[in-house]
């Protein structure tokens, strides 16, 4: 199983090598999105799927680092990549302070809770208070980086592999975490809080850590999207950003690294599809084309891979193997 | 190793230049056009426009074409979400290979691609938004804006005043926003050192707020005989409601935004709104007087055949009739060149081009230095019932 696993990880990640030398800018623009909404489902799965706490407002953060990026390039001068970890130290204080109060609430009212953090969200941005900085309704407009080093690439194949590696090392370490100690608590917290609060775990401390970690991912997510886009404003952070995250780790499928990838495909490519098929109602299209997936997916898109994987394998509720 | 030696070309030349003579987007037999349009999202209702103007393309076609080549507008859908409209427009410049883009809509959306497009020399033009940075050509010399901007109207609003009351005593309330702000910009610009003695009191609002009718009192206490009114329409039928309840009676001027009857002057209370000013471009289908004029027959007539079923009260369906007449116009002058260079240059070279479905008397005009199309309105008056034009076309300064 192990083997095959990793077999299939260096497969994607050899996959994933070759768009630079492939495909035209506009497809590795593309591509780069799918990373980036691939660590902010990530981050969203963490808290969602392993540990069962509903968020709605998951692009709250994602607008918080995309704005720490944007403001630090655009007001400070701060290089691009060094914008990524004030971006994460930022993201992971803002969901530990958001999360200590907010995880009080169980459930759907965590749910309505953060939902009404996306809400107020892009208002926020537009106060007079910060418009110096966010520059109000106009938002920010970015540079795009250009390649260290006089690497012969150009802007769009250097983004595309940049985000690429950040992508596969937060993947590595939300590997490693899930996989160990901290993921094996945060499973216990959700199915079975009361044995896992009898074996030592401190629930709230957890929840709360979680909280923080996965609005660290979808910060960081947030960043790299600002760059990739090179423009915020508060009209890209409406609340469909967080219904689109969670669109995303559904579709995908929950407690799965790889249902992050299948579902950051989805919400790049499929509304694209709907509005080739239909220009007067789109959005009823993308919901036939989603309520489908449902129907025939439910655990999400990674359950075919993991069946593929482990035909005889025994799965847990959430459709996940240990 | 092909790919290798292209970005390093790439690389060393910056982005793809335009070279001069080159025609992309085009063939002998077409013509490929971009657009963004929130078809879904919270601004769909906008969508009007780009159906509009593709069937008016598509109306043209059935005529032949423009000098023989078919117009192949590819419209797509952006939600209004600034990310999707940079995704898009890279797919319809990138993978599609468009000549141009064209009557992009949302200011949000629209600044998200402007540094982009200019950078690769691809016209941007008569973006559907009402902003009055568009006409910046010193700084973006491929991006052109269409409609009269909210600062040529609030110029148009403040030389009113100045010809029929100079010895008024206006008030001014605006939203503390780039919406507001460019009206209330647009005032300064007319009264200019006669603004302190004009202006009794100029207050703002921000969008969060839940009630202006603290502003509306402090305004009445000035001593304004003249109130300008630059808010959406939520607050706009708050403001109007509140000036008649404290009985107070200046000459009101309201932005056209807000001019809706369902959605401002209703909830108002239309008695309440009577005598306000506000200042159009476009013909109202709904209006009487234009029931034997050529041109609304004409559009009629187009939207009988090439709409059916939509609704002809809606002034979006006009709009992107008037609007795509403008492109048909500019692609003719272009004759055979249709280099992104001469669109651009065709694009800026209109003299007082007169669009059937505008109030007559309003027309184009764009040169090397100006890049604000329309910069006339008539005024009309609230009597009750309907919006009642009146007076002669008045015209706002270049920016």
């Amino acid at each position: 199983m192990a083997r095959k696993s990793l077999a299939l990880a260096l497969l994607i990640l050899a996959l994933a090598l070759l768009p630079p030398w492939l495909l035209s800018s506009y497809r590795l623009f593309q591509l780069t999105m799918v990373v980036v909404y691939a660590i902010a489902i990530l981050g969203l799965d963490m808290l969602t799927g392993y540990t069962g706490q509903i968020s709605l407002g998951h692009g709250a953060f994602y607008a918080a680092g995309a704005y720490t990026a944007a403001i630090l390039m655009a007001s400070f001068d701060v290089p691009y990549w060094a914008t990524l970890p004030v971006a994460a130290v930022i993201c992971f204080g803002f969901g530990f302070a958001f999360g200590f109060p907010a995880l009080r609430l169980g459930g759907l009212y965590l749910a309505l809770a953060t939902f009404g953090l996306a809400i107020a969200v892009p208002q926020l941005l537009k106060l007079k208070l910060f418009e110096d900085w966010t520059g109000g309704v106009q938002g920010i407009v970015i540079s795009k980086p250009d390649p260290p080093f006089g690497l012969a690439l150009s802007q769009d194949q250097w983004l595309y592999l940049f985000t690429l590696a950040v992508g596969v090392l937060l993947f590595l370490i939300a590997r490693n975490l899930l996989r160990g100690r901290i993921g094996l608590a945060m499973r216990a917290v959700r199915d079975r809080p009361v044995a896992a609060e009898a074996m030592g775990v401190d629930i709230a401390m957890l929840k709360t850590r979680t909280f923080a970690l996965s609005a660290m991912y979808t910060g960081i997510a947030g960043a790299l999207g600002a760059i990739a886009v090179q423009f915020v404003a508060p009209d890209s952070f409406s609340v469909f950003v967080s219904i689109t995250l969670f669109v995303g780790l559904v579709v995908g499928g929950v407690t799965s690294l790889l249902g992050a990838v299948l579902g950051a495909i989805f919400i790049v490519f499929v509304p694209n599809l709907a509005d080739q098929i239909s220009k007067a109602a789109p959005g009823a299209i993308y919901g036939v084309i989603l309520i489908g997936f449902l129907m025939l997916l439910p655990a999400g898109v990674a359950s075919l891979a993991r069946r593929a994987l482990a035909p005889r394998r025994a799965m847990t509720n959430q459709g996940e193997t240990r | 190793m092909k790919y290798l030696l292209w970005a390093a070309v790439l690389a060393t030349l910056g982005l793809a230049r335009a070279e001069a003579g080159d025609m992309p987007g085009v063939s002998a037999t077409e013509i490929k056009i971009g657009q963004t349009m929130p078809y879904s999202g919270p601004a769909s209702a906008y969508g009007a426009d780009g159906r509009a103007e593709v069937a008016y393309f598509k109306m043209i076609n059935d005529q032949g074409g423009i000098n023989g080549r078919k117009i192949n507008l590819m419209s797509v859908d952006d939600g209004y979400s600034p990310p999707k409209t940079v995704e898009q427009t890279r797919m319809l410049v990138e993978q599609e290979g468009v000549s141009f883009m064209f009557n992009g809509l949302g200011t949000p959306t629209q600044t998200a691609v402007q540094k982009y497009l200019n950078m690769k020399k691809v016209p941007q033009l008569f973006v559907a938004t009402g902003a009055d940075k568009w006409g910046d050509y010193q700084h973006f010399p491929w991006t052109i804006g269409y409609q009269p901007s909210y600062r040529v109207e609030g110029q148009i609003y403040a030389k009113y005043v100045l010809k029929t009351k100079p010895d008024a005593k206006v008030a001014i309330i605006y939203q503390n926003d780039d919406f507001g702000k460019d009206y209330f910009n647009g005032v300064k610009d007319i009264f200019g050192d006669k603004y302190a003695k004009m202006v009794a009191k100029d207050i703002s609002y921000e969008v969060t707020d839940p009630t202006t009718d603290q502003q509306v009192v402090t305004l009445q206490a000035s001593g304004a005989d003249t109130l300008m009114i630059f808010a959406t329409p939520k607050f706009a039928a708050q403001i109007i409601r509140k000036v008649y309840d404290i009985n107070w009676h200046p000459q009101e001027f309201l932005t056209n935004v807000s001019i809706s009857v369902g959605a401002v002057l209703k909830p108002a209370g239309v008695e309440k709104a009577v005598g306000i000013i506000t200042g159009g471009y476009i013909k109202d289908s709904t209006d009487p007087a234009w029931a034997n004029d050529q041109g609304m027959k004409d559009w009629l007539a187009f939207m009988d055949k090439y709409m059916p079923g939509a609704d002809k009260t809606d002034g979006n369906y006009t709009y992107g009739y008037a609007v795509a007449m403008t492109l048909a116009h500019v692609l003719k002058e272009c004759g055979n060149d249709l280099s992104r260079e001469n669109i651009m240059k065709q694009a800026t070279n209109i003299h007082a081009l007169e669009i059937p479905v505008f109030i007559n008397g309003i027309t184009v005009n764009t040169s090397p230095t100006n890049f604000h199309p329309l910069r006339q309105l008539q005024l009309a008056r609230w009597n009750g019932k309907t919006w009642e034009r009146f007076g002669d076309i008045i015209e706002g300064n270049g920016s």
